[in-house]
């Protein structure tokens, strides 16, 4: 198949402070249409680094970034603001709704950048809640819902525009094992039916174990997978 | 118009501090709408007043009174349409506070010299067949609840013959200003009376007020009118109403230079307020706007939210506290120093300044969000 997502050679680097850090090192992936990566590493590894790169919400000091057809890594922030509005949708570990938007005005937010008229959109976001299973949840704020609910308006959202790729940092975090399973079935789901492509950030064996493929970061290099399988 | 719940519940998302912030401006702006009001009610006074009326008051000082026998040498100068004499004193009705202003006069000279004060051929006849008796301004006959055929009490400074400073009205009629109700609030006595009944400056009067054909002739006719008591005992000082007035205001201070002194510091200090709320409210919400900016909001729109945010902020208070003052104002006509509804331009410029505080206090966080970088906001940092 195709690859959605094409990363050859990337160098990011951050300053903080007097200090360069280069996080990663030269990093090339290919992750192809329909596929469900996910990426693990301990922490500091750059996991969420390359996550932020491929959503086009940072830019790499060095290297191509190809993503739904278009070099990213060149374009201007209002290019890459574009872009993402088509082609990403982000799903964040403690949720970020607006909590004095209800559900369905949370789902709704990508689509405001739409040309799509009112009652088109009211009709996107009642499938969307339809999909995570929220459809009686649309008029309630995010304070009267529960984490995996929460995170359900927020995979609503990612999915509310159609977009080409997911991207999702550590998505059952901050959930139980219970609500997390929810969670990862549903995303499984999207990814086998929707046939969405998606990359998740896990430290979640569990979570990893639900991905098509599995790629493992260290100090900012995947790890060869026979390495790590005598390891 | 799609994204103004957005904006809407930015707005409201600390409601304490939004609806606190909200009574700041609104009380800020029902000040500047009451004192702009009033300011531009005495920029009116003198805008209103006519040319071809000319007001006589002594050289020495504006309370000096004049010999009555001046008036009939003013009668005489050529192109005097007519003119009368005039009195005037304060009194006050029942208790402290209640200060009415009186005007001792020939009335059937005062209304033809005034044709925009209003009174029935009936009652000024029947003020000239009563010597004790007062036409009384609507506002004042509202305001004390008097009705004609009351017999009205004044204590005053002024003693009488009698030895007495009470002076007693006999009210035969009301009247009303065209234009400008808030100058009816005074009464209209009979200065025969007046004259007769005190026991001081018999034959003496505090101002004439004179009628001309031709009001571009005005500064002519207060200079010929000057030049006929030149080197006397009773040198006069003539000038137009609008000159009179503008004098009047200068007596009172620089009124325009103290508004404008006051409302300036309330501004001021409401451009820190409001600007710390913007600021603490974007502060607040780092994560949320960088939330829209990562699922694709562009920084432009991001910074415009955010001062539509402020925009509607101070637009929504200014607009609360002008409509208290529009409803607040009639009531310093009663106090005699506005009259009738608040102006629109005042209202206007009100609604000019509240969107320049909404822009001066919203584009230093609408910056910052402008400038922010996603990973960065997300990551806390």
């Amino acid at each position: 198949m195709a690859a959605v997502v094409s990363l050859k050679n990337v160098i990011k680097c951050y300053v903080r402070g007097a200090q360069r850090v280069e996080v990663l090192h030269g990093l090339s992936l290919e992750v192809a249409e329909g596929e469900f990566l996910a990426l693990m590493g301990p922490s500091g590894s750059g996991k969420t680094t390359l996550l932020n790169l491929v959503a086009g919400i940072d830019r790499p000091d060095r290297g191509d970034i190809v993503v739904a057809g278009e070099r990213i890594s060149t374009h201007s922030s209002r290019q890459l603001a574009r872009w993402r509005a088509r082609h990403v949708g982000y799903v964040f570990q403690f949720y970020n709704l607006m909590p004095l938007l209800t559900a369905e005005q949370n789902v709704e937010l990508p689509l405001l950048l739409t040309s799509l008229s009112k009652a088109q959109r009211s009709a996107n976001v009642r499938i969307a809640l339809h999909l995570v299973g929220l459809s009686d949840r649309g008029s309630h704020k995010p304070a009267e819902l529960s984490g995996g609910q929460q995170q359900r308006v927020a995979i609503a959202r990612a999915l509310v525009a159609d977009p080409t790729l997911l991207v999702c940092d550590e998505p059952t975090g901050d959930l139980d094992r219970y609500t997390a399973e929810q969670i990862l079935d549903l995303l499984q789901m999207v990814n086998r039916e929707q046939g969405k492509t998606i990359v998740m950030v896990t430290h979640d064996p569990r979570a990893a174990d639900r991905a098509t493929r599995q790629l493992h970061l260290d100090k900012g290099r995947l790890m060869d997978p026979d390495t790590l399988a005598a390891a | 118009m799609k994204f103004f719940h957005l904006v809407w519940a930015g707005l409201w998302r600390n409601r304490a501090r939004t609806v606190f912030t909200l009574l700041s401006i609104a009380v800020a702006f029902l000040l500047f709408g009451l004192l702009q009001g009033v300011n531009a009610w005495f920029g009116s006074l003198a805008g209103g007043s006519h040319a071809d009326r000319l007001i006589v008051v002594s050289r020495v000082s504006q309370i000096e009174p004049m010999p009555i026998a001046h008036l009939r040498r003013i009668e005489q100068v050529p192109g005097v349409r007519r003119a009368t004499h005039v009195g005037a004193f304060f009194g006050t009705y029942q208790s402290r506070g209640n200060d009415v202003s009186v005007l001792a006069t020939d009335p059937g000279a005062l209304f033809d010299i005034y044709p925009d004060w209003q009174v029935s051929p009936d009652q000024l006849r029947a003020m000239t067949g009563t010597r004790t008796g007062a036409l009384v301004g609507e506002l004042l006959m509202k305001a004390y609840g008097w009705k004609v055929g009351d017999r009205v009490p004044l204590r005053t400074s002024l003693v009488k013959q009698d030895g007495s400073t009470d002076w007693h009205f006999e009210i035969v009629g009301t009247f009303s200003v065209t234009g400008s109700a808030a100058q009816a609030n005074r009464i209209i006595v009979n200065y025969d009376y007046f004259d007769e009944a005190r026991q001081f400056d018999k034959g003496r009067v505090f101002a004439f007020i004179v009628s001309i054909d031709d009001p571009t002739r005005s500064a002519q006719m207060c200079a010929t009118i000057d030049a006929l008591f030149a080197n006397s005992s009773d040198e006069t000082l003539t000038q137009n109403e609008a000159e009179y007035a503008q004098a009047q205001i200068r007596q009172l201070g620089d009124v325009s230079a103290m508004v404008n002194a006051i409302v300036g510091a309330v501004l001021f200090t409401l451009l820190f307020l409001t600007g710390n709320t913007m600021g603490q409210s974007v502060r607040e919400r780092i994560p949320e706007l960088a939330v829209l900016k990562a699922i694709g909001y562009p920084d432009t729109m991001v910074t415009a939210l955010v001062l539509v945010e402020s925009l509607l902020l101070c637009l929504l208070a200014a607009a609360l506290g002008l409509a208290i003052a529009a409803a607040l104002f009639p009531v310093t006509e009663a106090l005699g120093v506005g009259g009738g509804a608040l102006p629109w331009d005042v209202i206007g410029f009100g609604i000019a300044i509240a969107a320049a505080l909404a822009l001066a206090s919203g584009v230093p966080p609408a910056w910052r969000v402008r400038r922010l970088t996603i990973v960065d906001a997300l990551a806390g940092r």
